[in-house]
């Protein structure tokens, strides 16, 4: 789970990161009362769930009351375009007043889980303001690490050295380290999966301030962590999976044109596979699971042909946990009570596959039925193809 | 012969009394698998269809002389369930629980590796050996016995491969679920090595997917120790960047973990990969040829 700039500085405030004094703001008239409190010149950042924000235009000074105001009006309730929204963007609903402040420089940190070591690790570069990622590629040699012992967590010499090692000197590096130290504390009391400071700017003073922060949350620890959970903001998250969320389903939104619903994580992901592999592209990932019944297949097939970019579905399930005839019960529902436009292609294998195939014979629907993976692939083809030159393409 | 579990292999079930771990254990029973006891916290001296019940993961051990265990636990419990069982000196441990905090694993794995237990999971469907010992939730009658051993993050498309093997009758000697998480415990590298060591198994079948480095880690030990021919399917070509495709474990993130690079390191590692995910049974029956 994601949280917006604003919330994740509450947090690094609770954690003794040192913020600067902030107001979040949803209209232009708050968005110029905070900036004449806070001072000028002060900076207008859009909250939405993307990074990339500056160069898009959603990050903007302001020298008055009324530039912050003119600033907020041109932002809120539009679609903000970075190089991670998609071009669709996502709508700016609020946005966080801070005052400018005076850097001399700038560094990264950052607290990810090392998957090959199976342990935390502190990434620290002296470029900050540059995402991880590239610095990685170009500049190497800026990137410092320090890993964090499961048995005895991160010692304080780790921080002051990782401080060190980023070219800080002696008490600019001991304040840095605090901060690491308490951004680790962060990361493991609140259940992350990643706690970044990008950057983290040292003033003309020598004090660190973050100006940015991005906090991201483990989706499996939230029943343990109610606080972080009230943080979730659905206007960020597509209305289609919000509701496939609701129901239990494991759904996620593409841009393709056939659907796909899947039992299993690894079947779903080499069924788009397929799906792409035949020249079509998929419309989604949907992962109904084992425990799925009757009336959650149903949801699904319905959230399926809700996407206007279906131009076919496709469902493979191969029986396990979940038994053929449940999903032909739950196929046969949907298709009687929804007017599906478009060709639903069906491979049915494992527990009781004869049941359910007999089930889906005897519907009197019109689904294309496939033995195997292979003959499944040309139907989808097929039907790709009859469904673009159906449209003139 | 096999690797993991066979016909001597002695089960112990974690979380017996519950719905789905007497259904999966009476499943279990009907394959041949050995269930020896079963534990629950509170509900020690009943017995569960003729099958004793133990409050405590020790106290099983000590008098079933159990060697494995299977945990049907709920996320909240289950780290502490695996604890449990490599405390009591358990050789293998399968956890099926899908959930677990990651952090919970960071310590769980450190501990379950000083105690020398073999953690097969979290997020596995479980391991089966044809027609010896299944210990796990897969359907037993798509499997038969025979040369090709599979590993595998994935449930299902597991599922769909061994069905592909056995309708060109080719058996296999045992099919492992690493899990979907993004720490599990063996990995494909300690996998791989004992698959390569087992004399029965003539080929092997990896079945990755986006996410972490576990592909590049087997291309590695591919190249270093294993003369047996091996096929792999990476899923996850078609994935977006940035977004977990349902098992918690399968995200790029930062460019890192996409199909492509595992695809091309294990091509350089001499492994016959498919990009079509319908024709891995025939890319393993031409290697065996």
């Amino acid at each position: 789970m994601q949280i917006h700039e604003f919330q994740a500085k509450r947090l690094f405030a609770a954690y003794d990161i040192p913020v600067l004094p902030s107001r979040p703001a949803t209209t232009p008239e708050a968005a110029a009362e905070a900036a004449a409190e806070l001072g000028f010149p002060a900076v207008v950042k859009a909250q939405i769930h993307a990074g990339g924000r500056g160069q898009a235009g959603g990050i903007v000074r302001a020298e008055s009351p009324d530039e912050a105001r003119r600033a907020a009006a041109r932002l809120l309730g539009a679609p903000l375009v970075t190089r991670q929204t998609g071009p669709g963007g996502r709508i700016v609903r609020t946005l966080l007043v801070e005052p400018a402040a005076n850097i001399a420089y700038e560094i990264y940190l950052g607290v990810v889980l090392d998957r090959a070591r199976r342990q935390l690790v502190v990434i620290g570069s002296s470029a900050g303001g540059v995402e991880i990622e590239e610095t990685a590629r170009k500049d190497p040699e800026a990137i410092r690490k320090e890993w964090v012992d499961p048995m005895i967590g991160l010692r304080p010499f780790q921080a002051f050295r990782l401080a060190r090692r980023l070219g800080l000197d002696g008490t600019t590096a001991g304040r840095v380290a605090a901060i690491v130290r308490s951004l680790v504390r962060l990361y493991q009391e609140k259940d992350c999966t990643l706690a970044e400071i990008n950057p983290l700017a040292m003033t003309d003073a020598g004090e660190p301030i973050a100006l940015d922060a991005k906090l991201t949350f483990d989706d499996n620890a939230l029943c343990r962590r109610p606080e972080i959970q009230k943080l979730r903001d659905l206007h960020e998250e597509d209305p289609l999976e919000v509701e496939a969320s609701a129901a239990h389903l494991n759904y996620i939104k593409l841009s393709g044109n056939v659907g796909c619903l899947v039992n299993g994580a690894g079947l779903a992901m080499a069924t788009m596979d397929l799906i792409q592999l035949v020249g079509a592209r998929p419309a989604n990932f949907l992962d109904v699971g084992g425990a799925a019944t009757a009336e959650t297949i149903e949801k699904g097939v319905r959230i399926l042909v809700e996407d206007k970019g279906v131009e076919a579905v496709f469902i493979n399930i191969f029986g396990g946990i979940l038994r053929c005839d449940v999903l032909a019960e739950g196929v046969i529902a949907a298709a009687r009570s929804i007017d599906i436009q478009v060709p639903v292609i069906i491979r049915l294998e494992g527990t009781n596959v004869e049941a359910g195939r007999a089930l889906l014979a005897s519907s009197g629907l019109a689904f294309r039925t496939a033995s195997d993976l292979h003959e499944a692939a040309g139907m989808i083809a097929a039907a790709a193809r009859g469904t673009d030159e159906h449209l003139g393409r | 012969m096999s690797i993991l579990v066979d016909d001597r292999t002695r089960v112990v079930v974690q979380g017996i009394t519950g719905n789905e771990g007497r259904f999966h254990s009476n499943q279990m029973r009907e394959y041949g698998t050995r269930i020896v006891a079963g534990v629950t916290p509170g509900k020690g001296g009943r017995t569960v269809d003729g099958v004793p019940v133990f409050d405590t993961v020790s106290e099983a051990v000590a008098m079933s002389g159990a060697n494995a265990s299977i945990l049907f636990v709920p996320p909240a419990f289950a780290a502490d369930a695996i604890l449990e069982a490599a405390e009591a000196g358990l050789d293998l441990v399968v956890c099926l629980t899908e959930g677990i905090p990651v952090q919970d694993m960071i310590a769980v794995r450190r501990y379950v590796d000083e105690k020398g237990t073999s953690l097969l999971g979290p997020n596995t469907p479980g391991v089966i050996s044809p027609g010896q010992c299944k210990l796990g939730v897969m359907a037993g009658y798509i499997h038969m016995p025979g040369p090709v051993g599979i590993l595998s993050r994935s449930g299902t498309l597991t599922y769909e491969v061994v069905h592909q093997l056995s309708a060109l009758g080719i058996g296999q000697t045992t099919c492992v679920g690493i899990g979907g998480d993004p720490i599990v415990g063996l990995s494909f590298p300690d996998l791989i090595s004992l698959f390569e060591e087992d004399p029965a198994t003539e080929g092997i079948v990896l079945i990755g997917e986006i996410g972490g480095g576990a592909e590049e880690e087997a291309a590695r030990v591919i190249v270093e120790r294993v003369s047996k021919p091996v096929v792999a399917f990476v899923a996850g070509q078609s994935a977006p960047p940035g977004r977990r495709m349902g098992h918690a474990g399968a995200i790029i993130t930062g460019g890192a973990g996409t199909a492509d690079a595992k695809i091309a390191a294990l091509r350089e590692a001499g492994v016959h990969v498919a990009v079509d995910p319908a024709s891995i049974g025939e890319l393993m029956r031409a290697a065996l040829a």
